[in-house]
């Protein structure tokens, strides 16, 4: 059984069709990059795994059965936001908050559940930052945390929506080589959203590639092509392949990278109210 | 001074709205709603001096406005409860209207003051079992959201992955607010209720980092500046909600020193 499934799934957002009559099927323990230009339905294609968004058109499943929400099967790191100013909560607390924390009533942790969040701040390497305040952390520690927080209750699918965001080169090393050993020690399926891809090659299995409402998974080379890529971006693509990289040009400039700066080159404390649609 | 039945109303009164202040405020400072909070108060006004121009106690008309005013802005999301220009707008209208109920019944102008800044010296026991009732329903509700409104509070976009309905739990904390407001109001007034709804909360949040440590501190803390603002109001005269202000104040830039104490980390 694949773990999700599209069928000719066509999401939409307002007025907009971000996915348009799009199937493909993840198998189980595949690394999956998803990658594409903003607006292309990265993070609308999670909130629909997640339960959060009903595709118009189409049925989307997760292990066989229609999305709902807190499906405990499904661990997630939604993309950095917002960050509430002054967050002196210790790295413990934080990730005890969102344990059960969909329940009513006082928030009360056991031995059982201070147990799960020390074991799976050691997987991630993170057993020092369960005593720090948020605020004292650096953006990577703090992906860290929220790793170890999304791994909690042993999921089987984990979305990473665009964990390396605002991560310098060393940092993103990191986060990519602790998710794929732990994943694939504990065989989770991983849905990892990014703008480069170059990162990623070493570790993916396939390449979910979105745009202009398409979809198109597959192997690397079969993918990142300057025929589907054109389609993909809606205007003429360049693949350049060297020394183990590769490279998505359109007139001369790094669609990839250039593409994502513009668009979150807000920097922090900028206002809560701005939706980043993918 | 406990010989004299109206400091002894005063106290348990005070130590009521003060707990109940102290423990809501806690999470108004963790949101980042401060503003809000006192928005409501302001919006308030209004309804208290439009309830004593129909007749009715100020309190209905406070509680009546306060509640839906928090029901507006958590039901119009959370965007609009945040954004402090239109919040700003509507408060001083609010205060505007109630300067214009004052302006058709004069004779409420002594309860102006009163309404402004709180008139807890003549607290009877009606309004200590209204306060009372009051108290346990807020804090009964906010026992009863605590964990969602927290996980929501922190982390917004998981929480409502995992199921939270984030605009009921953001409409019924303002809900809780505008309880807290109303009964903090009876005590220092709508233009003061900062004093015990967010000095010391937020010194407790620069001086512990757990939740109920933080809870305890907060509700400690805001009992002892409203119970020792008393008793200096008692022997030097000066009006009771200026005593608590002054303490809240000192208390809250005492702790100020406490934050950069903390060790930074590197990289």
């Amino acid at each position: 059984m694949s773990v999700v499934t599209l069928d000719h799934v066509t999401l939409r957002i307002g007025t907009r069709k971000v996915l348009a009559d799009v199937s493909f099927n993840i198998e189980a323990g595949e690394f999956i990059g998803v990658l594409g230009p903003n607006g292309a339905g990265k993070t609308t294609l999670m909130r629909a795994i997640l339960g959060l968004l009903g595709p118009e058109s189409g049925s989307v499943k997760v292990f066989g059965l229609k999305p709902h929400r807190g499906n405990p099967v499904i661990g997630y790191l939604p993309q950095l936001r917002t960050v509430l100013p002054d967050l002196r909560v210790r790295g413990r607390d934080f990730i005890a908050s969102s344990l059960n924390g969909e329940r009513w009533g006082l928030p009360s942790v056991n031995q059982h559940d201070r147990g799960m969040i020390e074991e799976t701040l050691d997987a991630v390497g993170a057993r020092d930052l369960a005593a720090r305040p948020l605020s004292d952390m650096s953006g990577g520690e703090r992906q860290r945390l929220l790793l170890a927080q999304a791994l909690i209750g042993s999921p089987k699918l984990l979305l990473l929506d665009e964990p390396l965001i605002s991560l310098d080169a060393r940092h993103q090393e990191v986060v990519i080589d602790v998710v794929h050993k732990v994943c694939r020690e504990r065989k989770i399926t991983v849905l990892f959203s990014a703008h480069e891809l170059n990162q990623l090659l070493g570790t993916l299995d396939r390449v979910l590639y979105l745009g202009s409402g398409q979809a198109v998974l597959g192997p690397v080379d079969e993918v990142v092509t300057a025929p589907v890529l054109s389609r993909l971006y809606g205007t003429d693509i360049q693949v350049l392949r060297t020394d183990g990289h590769i490279f998505v040009m359109s007139r001369g400039r790094d669609v990839e990278r250039t593409d994502h700066l513009h668009d979150h080159g807000h920097g922090h404390g900028h206002e809560h109210g701005h939706e980043h649609h993918h | 001074m406990f010989a004299y039945e109206f400091m002894t109303n005063a106290f348990a009164a005070a130590g009521i709205v003060a707990v109940v202040s102290g423990l809501v405020g806690y999470f108004l400072v963790m949101r980042g709603q401060t503003f809000a909070g006192h928005a409501l108060s302001h919006i308030g006004f209004a309804g208290a001096t439009g309830a004593g121009l129909i007749g009715l106690a100020p309190l209905w008309g406070l509680l009546a406005f306060t509640l839906a005013a928090g029901i507006v802005m958590g039901v119009l999301s959370e965007r609009i409860s945040n954004r402090d220009v239109a919040i700003g707008v509507v408060l001083a209208l609010a205060l505007g209207f109630g300067l214009l109920f004052l302006h058709y019944y004069t004779s409420f102008a002594t309860q102006a003051t009163a309404l402004l800044f709180g008139n807890v010296l003549a607290v009877d026991h009606t309004m200590i079992a209204t306060l009372a009732m009051l108290g346990v329903i807020t804090l009964a509700a906010l026992a009863a959201i605590m964990r969602p409104l927290i996980f929501a509070s922190l982390q917004p976009e998981l929480a409502e992955a995992k199921g939270v309905p984030l605009r009921f739990v953001s409409t019924a904390f303002l809900a809780i607010v505008a309880l807290a407001v109303s009964a903090c109001a009876q005590i220092v007034g709508v233009l003061l209720v900062f004093t015990l709804m967010v000095g010391p909360p937020a010194a407790a949040q620069r001086v512990t980092t757990g939740l109920w440590s933080g809870l305890f501190v907060s509700a400690l803390l805001a009992l002892a500046e409203a119970w020792l603002g008393l008793t200096m109001a008692f022997y030097t005269d000066w009006p009771v909600s200026f005593c608590i202000a002054l303490l809240s104040a000192l208390a809250y830039f005492a702790t100020l020193p406490a934050r950069t104490a903390h060790v930074h980390a590197a990289g």
